[in-house]
């Protein structure tokens, strides 16, 4: 009976396969997460009406009884559960304590303004984190890779909110370099509301000025959240590439007389590239919890502030709000990424 | 295919013994780093000069004879708190890193061994709080049992057993297999037994080496979420706690810049260490947690 479905389904190219399979695990993970996060504001010490509440309007029985009802306190878990997923599916995250405002409408006010930290922040640590693990597998165990290995530890290492708070020290407080915290200079105006991004709206409607400012605002905070990144690709990238060496067909290109330069570029770091991006992946998640710890420091108005602030006021809707919007944005990244790898390499269609 | 001959294609890699691990430069600067933070934890009502919640000096002193690393903003000095730091963060991160790692393990153990859907829901929960920045699930963890130290520690043991469930996991599926395992299976061993006379000595070593180098990153994410006000509360004298003090007097630099360098030290010392390590121990199964 099920023959005919097996058969279609082993009939459709593999690359399509193998997308319908990773959606598909997508789809459970993000079902899986909203569990987690119902399981989280199940084990709310005490009253979870009052924790949401806040202690003034918990005191009003009718108010108390009314919040029971709609979001279904008074119906068995399962049901609740499936209350819970059904307000989520549309968009309602619930309202916030701190804003008095309905925590979606904050989540998309923040979202960009993290979006753009952290695409500048990714950008530059891949670039710096390959460069420096491209440096490290060629000069293997020679004081190059010695060096960037301390640096790579170090990178790791750092505590990004102590970092943020050492570089705004030196390069504002002292040198003046950098224009400090916020994403525009105090009293200049928002560029015209495009897609979020300051320095892309900046861009697209030719402010100039509002184009420097951002870049000025931007940079240090997004170096700041590369670090760690950079650190962990370098290392990543190292690994993957004296992995690449040992293969029989690095050997065979330079018997054949290549220049080390092409076997480097061509034959050692294209099939190491397929798995650093796929790391890259995981990393970028790492990342968005370090906005947390870098926006904070930086008043950067973004999701992490919003949930540093929230965290701070125990506003457990918005801060769960957060959690799923960054765990379904990680799951998404790690779903193209990997597609992007299976388009790359046929190999990983069939596993 | 094998053209040359094997002997050199690895000149470099350190051979098993755990011995050569310690001559290495890195490990033995981190060994003895991580050794002075020690003694500082555990002799600092000895060694420090001052008690680290007296308000006895004057308040917001720069860095002096008197003061090493100058006062804070209630006038206590900041290198007698920074040194009694060390008895905050290093054991409770030591006691969150060896939780973590036994829920993992017999987790990881479990899901590897008997297979099935034991495994399936064991490493789909793993997947779960993967999918969760490891930080920003600990925030709401806290925010939802309460912000105190103890609920940090459970917090971040939440966030950290999969990676070592998802190594114990792939460690066990191909011990499971050996020879020798299944020998003494024959010869009518338990599961139990099997586990652990037979599977457990070989997987300790790279628990233990992944449990050096998950040590930084508990202390990372530990005073991490003190800084934010979620983990330990004033006036313990907490690393985290002490720098996120000092960012609110930003000139002051003397506040937070000793407490974030003694976090850096700590991490680095364990990160060297745990690098060395993994180096020293086979390849094979340093590939496993990179």
């Amino acid at each position: 009976m099920q023959q005919p479905i097996k058969r279609a389904w082993y009939a459709l190219p593999s690359l399509v396969r193998f997308i319908l399979r990773r959606l598909a695990i997508g789809v459970l993970l993000c079902v899986g997460v909203t569990l987690v996060s119902f399981t989280l504001t199940q084990i709310v010490p005490g009253d979870p009406v009052a924790a949401s509440l806040g202690d003034q309007a918990s005191s009003d029985p009718e108010t108390v009884a009314a919040f029971r009802q709609r979001f279904g306190l008074d119906k068995p878990l399962p049901e609740q559960y499936l209350i819970y997923v059904t307000n989520l599916a549309q968009g309602n995250f619930g309202e916030s304590l701190q804003t008095r405002r309905p925590v979606a409408d904050d989540l998309a006010k923040y979202m960009s303004a993290t979006i753009e930290l952290s695409l500048v922040a990714m950008t530059f640590a891949m670039l710096a984190g390959v460069a420096l693990g491209i440096i490290a597998a060629v000069n293997r165990d020679r004081w190059p890779d010695q060096v960037i290995r301390v640096i790579s530890l170090a990178g790791v290492s750092v505590p990004t909110f102590w970092l943020s708070l050492v570089c705004l020290y030196v390069f504002f407080f002292q040198l003046g370099w950098s224009p400090g915290v916020g994403r525009l200079s105090p009293g200049a105006a928002a560029p015209m509301n495009l897609t979020g991004l300051y320095t892309v709206d900046a861009l697209l409607t030719g402010n100039w000025k509002t184009l420097g400012s951002a870049l000025a605002h931007l940079a240090l905070p997004a170096m700041v959240l590369a670090i760690y990144t950079i650190g962990a690709i370098t290392r990543f990238t190292r690994a993957a590439m004296l992995d690449a060496f040992q293969q029989d067909y690095v050997r065979a290109a330079r018997a054949k007389g290549m220049p080390e330069r092409t076997v480097v570029m061509r034959h050692v770091l294209r099939p190491a590239l397929a798995s650093i991006i796929t790391v890259s992946g995981m990393a970028f998640g790492r990342m968005l919890g370090g906005a947390v710890l870098v926006e904070s420091v930086f008043s950067w108005p973004g999701l992490g502030e919003y949930a540093y602030r929230s965290a701070l006021a125990l506003d457990l809707r918005a801060i769960m709000g957060v959690s799923l919007v960054i765990a379904a944005v990680y799951i998404l990244v790690n779903l193209l990424v990997d597609i992007l790898y299976a388009i790359v390499d046929p190999r990983i269609r069939l596993s | 295919m094998t053209i040359a001959a094997p002997a050199t294609v690895n000149p470099h890699r350190p051979t098993g013994k755990l011995r050569s691990a310690w001559l290495q430069p890195l490990g033995l600067v981190g060994a003895t780093l991580l050794l002075i933070m020690i003694m500082a934890a555990l002799l600092a009502p000895w060694v420090v000069p001052y008690e680290p919640n007296a308000q006895a000096f004057g308040r917001f002193l720069a860095p002096n004879a008197t003061n090493w690393f100058g006062t804070d903003q209630l006038g206590r000095d900041i290198f007698s708190r920074v040194v009694h730091g060390a008895r905050v963060s290093m054991p409770y991160a030591l006691q969150l890193v060896v939780m973590a790692a036994v829920i993992g393990t017999v987790a990881g153990a479990i899901a590897g061994y008997f297979g099935g859907w034991i495994d399936g829901v064991i490493m789909r929960a793993a997947d779960l709080v993967m999918a969760f920045p490891d930080i920003i699930l600990a925030m709401a963890v806290v925010a939802a049992l309460g912000p105190n130290l103890f609920n940090a520690v459970l917090a971040v043991v939440v966030v950290s057993w999969p990676i070592y469930a998802r190594v114990v996991r792939s460690l066990i599926l191909t011990l499971r297999d050996e020879p020798y395992v299944q020998s003494s299976r024959l010869l009518g061993a338990s599961s139990g037994r099997a586990l652990w006379k037979d599977i457990r000595p070989n997987v300790a070593g790279p628990v233990v080496v992944l449990a050096a180098l998950e040590y930084g990153h508990a202390v990372l994410i530990l005073s991490g979420l003190s800084f934010l006000g979620l983990g330990a509360q004033p006036p313990t004298a907490e690393w985290g706690s002490m720098v996120s003090e000092g960012a609110k007097y930003f000139d002051k630099w003397w506040m937070s810049a000793f407490p974030g360098l003694a976090i850096l030290v700590v991490v680095l010392a364990a990160n060297f260490l745990g690098d060395t390590l993994r180096d020293a121990f086979d390849p094979k199964s340093a590939k496993a947690f990179r």
